[in-house]
């Protein structure tokens, strides 16, 4: 009796870890129709190539040494197969690999409509076999940072990464905006910000309606578990304090724009959502739902001051806000975690955050370098202009113009 | 009174606009096309085939204007899109005559509906 028990809950888990793990798988699409309508249409099949490039990429690094580096578990999961304590070794790799795409999926819209298509690709190889990993192994991982000291005697805590996989991904993505430069016409000569239209906006809801779903998983199954009472509470906690976080971020950055900008703006609700989303992901096991709209609800905020402050002070050009949705606003995730996590202290996430970021940037920056001196990092001006569409891809996402 | 189409790279649009505004062009019309000329197309690839593609995106713009204008006019639009000794593909100007303008609002005719 007690091993058909012990069965039927290793089963549950493992069934509840897969599924969870492919909502997240589901972010990629999230992701790829969020930047394909944030871009301007001359740029969006090589967007579209660089999201499903970027995800096989990031599952097959992380499959050949990421994992290993991380968690242990072997180069080539040599060691994955059969049975682990409560739930199959390998439901463990399919839910972490997942994550990995994320932060990689990240850096792509930030770096749109100028990068070279496969520097931005030999950057997703090292990214996911060794940078993620090892800031990983820090933090999930349980591993000393090079041997001096370990994250977790700091009480730092994030339960499904709004700093290990979210602020990662915009460190990594902020090198490589600082490295590439503005796209093209981004400011006048006087250095005044133009905008250039997302071209469509359907598409950017879609993705963020998909990335909202997938945050589920992403959250939820990040409780490890789903097989008992206790975690079957947590579970649906998780879930109601990730929706509530992403409905409050929606309303606060709605009001925020109508009050600043006299007008509704769209992107600005998209990704309110988001940064909500980000902003309880390092701690939706603790708020009562109230707390999760308000901690969103300050992410919504949070990410229309800082996209307006990147956009227009700092001359940093990123057409779809990555870096203040995962980064900035990741950041505030962290650090919201002790106002209802009393085991966390403030110092605690800071020390992480610092860790997090000071890694992932000066790892990403040396890597960006690197790249712009051996292959190049930028399209020409001409290929800029013409569209990445044609010069990366040579074709055209929507060929309207068909004489044969 | 002279019309003046022309065909220019939509990357000059806005410098263009802001030229003719600067020598008091009050309005232009300007509309999307393809087309080719001594550029000929772009190859395109699609599922591992390659094609030509005849024809490129392009801006026409239609601006009407007084016989005196003609001249600053045409200069004002070489000077934005020749740029670097200029290439093919920068686009033509044509330039024909026009023998009634009426503003809808008013009723004017003649120069003054320019």
């Amino acid at each position: 009796m007690e091993n058909q028990l012990f069965e039927l809950q290793y089963a549950l888990d493992t069934f509840y870890f897969l599924v969870m793990g492919a909502l997240v798988m589901w972010m990629a699409a999230g992701f790829s129709m969020l930047e394909a309508g944030l871009v301007r249409s001359k740029n969006t099949a090589e967007i579209l190539t660089k999201n499903i490039g970027l995800y096989a990429i990031a599952c097959t690094m992380y499959m050949l040494y990421g994992y290993d580096l991380m968690y242990g578990g072997g180069v080539l999961l040599d060691g994955i197969s059969g049975q682990g304590e409560s739930y199959s070794n390998a439901s463990d790799f399919y839910f972490q690999v997942v994550f990995v795409a994320t932060a990689m999926s990240i850096v792509s819209g930030a770096v749109a409509e100028r990068m070279k298509l496969f520097t931005f690709f030999i950057f997703a190889v090292i990214f996911t076999l060794i940078i993620y990993p090892i800031e990983g192994s820090w933090t999930w991982g349980g591993q000393d940072v090079f041997g001096l000291f370990n994250l977790s005697d700091f009480g730092f805590y994030d339960f499904a990464g709004s700093g290990i996989v979210h602020m990662a991904g915009a460190a990594a993505a902020l090198a490589g905006v600082l490295v590439l430069g503005p796209r093209k016409g981004k400011y006048d000569e006087k250095g005044n910000s133009r905008p250039m239209m997302g071209a469509n906006l359907p598409l950017a809801t879609l993705g963020t309606f998909i990335l909202w779903m997938g945050w589920f998983g992403f959250n939820g199954g990040s409780v490890l578990a789903v097989a008992s009472k206790e975690s079957a509470d947590a579970v649906a906690m998780v879930f109601v304090n990730t929706n509530a976080a992403a409905a409050g971020g929606v309303i606060a950055a709605l009001l925020l724009a109508k009050a600043w900008f006299g007008k509704v703006d769209l992107t600005m609700a998209l990704n309110g959502a988001l940064a909500g989303l980000v902003a309880i992901t390092a701690g939706p096991d603790t708020p009562s739902a109230l707390v999760a709209t308000l901690i969103g609800a300050v992410g919504g905020l949070i990410v229309v001051f800082s996209i307006v402050i990147l956009d227009r002070k700092l001359k940093i050009d990123d057409p779809v806000g990555a870096i203040s949705v995962h980064g900035v606003v990741g950041l505030w995730g962290l650090l919201a975690v002790p106002l209802t996590n009393l085991d966390v202290t403030f110092a605690g996430q800071l020390v992480g955050a610092a860790t997090i970021f000071v890694w992932v940037f000066g790892a990403s920056s040396a890597l960006w370098f690197a790249l712009k001196a051996i292959m190049g990092i930028r399209v020409t001006d001409d290929e800029e202009d013409a569209g990445v569409d044609i010069s990366e891809c040579g074709m055209e996402a929507y060929p309207e113009f068909v004489t044969k | 009174m002279k019309m003046v189409t022309v065909i220019i790279q939509p990357k000059r649009l806005e410098s263009v606009r802001e030229g003719l505004s600067e020598i008091g062009v009050t309005g232009i019309t300007a509309t999307e096309v393809k087309g080719f000329g001594r550029q000929k197309g772009q190859t395109e690839l699609y599922r591992g085939a390659e094609f030509v593609v005849e024809f490129l995106p392009k801006i026409k713009l239609e601006i009407a204007i007084t016989d005196e204008q003609v001249e600053q006019v045409i200069e004002t639009i070489i000077a934005k899109c020749k740029v670097n000794g200029g290439n093919i593909g920068d686009g033509k100007i044509f330039v024909s005559s026009l023998e009634q303008v009426i503003r809808i609002r008013t009723g004017e005719t003649g120069p003054e509906a320019v």
